[in-house]
């Protein structure tokens, strides 16, 4: 089998906040309607986890389950395990109206790391950033300048992205751009 | 800039992270209607001053269409509600007949 490479291996940016590209991060799109059991019981066992209330993840160990919309979920995992997730959906989901797909490909994920991350994360977002409207738990599907993305925080400092990987690059200049020294705002204090 | 609220994922986003959709509340003459139903209801499409219904998609998040009632004048958005209804719910007429009193739902042919 060929090996697996994500978007830009290794790329990353210190700037006033430094950039990277993750890497291979397994990703699981879920569809169906998480109000039904099938669906709630099925992520529980195979993710571990309960379905996480609208706009916001839950997470255990290396497994986040973020909420895309009311009928879909995604599965995050590391990339190795994700066919085998699929595998546990169908099998816990058969005979149910639902869709599970091994999306880990067809993303990639970067991370921005340190104190001014709210900003340079608001400097490209439609998103209220302040502390009081953002906190870690939050998962947010948006627009990033002209491009979808969604995003969420692990912690104060840390913030990942996901985008489609046909615009890794694209989102990786984004974020060099918005964290270039220099161009600090300090709107969050 | 509008600021809407997306009535599956209760988020209110500006309207960058929107797309519209045209008028909403139409009757659809698809095939077999005739020609003149079918031109209207392709082209002759409301242009109001005023209330105004309108279909709406959350293209950034939740990916669902819904319709948000809103005055073309002032901007103000009287709310948003999901597209699987023939007619607005009673709280968004309620609200528009409070600010425009005497205004009452019409038939959209």
């Amino acid at each position: 089998m060929s090996e697996a490479v994500s978007a830009l291996p290794g790329a990353s940016y210190d700037g006033y906040v430094s950039v990277r590209e993750v890497g291979l991060q397994g990703m699981v799109t879920l569809r169906g309607d998480h109000a039904t059991a099938p669906i709630t019981s099925a992520v529980k066992k195979v993710a571990g986890v309960e379905v996480p209330e609208a706009w916001r993840m839950s997470a255990k160990g290396h497994i986040g389950v973020a909420w895309m919309s009311p009928d879909e979920l995604m599965v995050m995992g590391p990339y190795a395990d994700a066919p085998a997730t699929v595998a546990a959906f169908e099998k816990a989901l058969k005979g149910n109206h639902f869709l599970a797909v091994n999306v880990s490909d067809a993303r990639a994920v970067f991370e921005i790391s340190g104190a001014a991350v709210r900003e340079v994360m608001a400097k490209l977002v439609p998103v209220d950033m302040s502390t009081q409207a953002f906190v870690p738990g939050q998962f947010r599907r948006t627009r990033m300048a002209q491009v979808a993305a969604a995003f969420w925080m692990l912690d104060e400092e840390t913030i990942r992205i996901v985008c489609f990987r046909s615009v890794a690059e694209y989102v990786f200049g984004l974020l060099k751009d918005a964290a270039e020294p220099g161009s600090e705002v300090g709107f969050f204090g | 800039m509008l600021k809407l609220t997306c009535p599956y994922s209760g988020i209110t986003a500006e309207e960058t992270e929107f797309t519209p959709g045209g008028e909403a509340h139409l009757k659809r003459f698809g095939p077999g209607s005739s020609d003149d139903d079918f031109s209207t209801y392709l082209f002759a499409k409301v242009n109001p001053k005023g209330v105004h219904f309108e279909r709406w998609r959350h293209t950034y998040g939740s990916g669902k269409w819904f319709i948000v009632a809103r005055d073309t004048v002032t901007l103000e958005v009287y709310g948003s509600y999901p597209a699987q209804t023939t007619e607005p719910p009673q709280w968004i007429k309620d609200k528009i007949a409070a600010k425009h009193p005497g205004w009452t739902w019409r038939e959209f042919s």
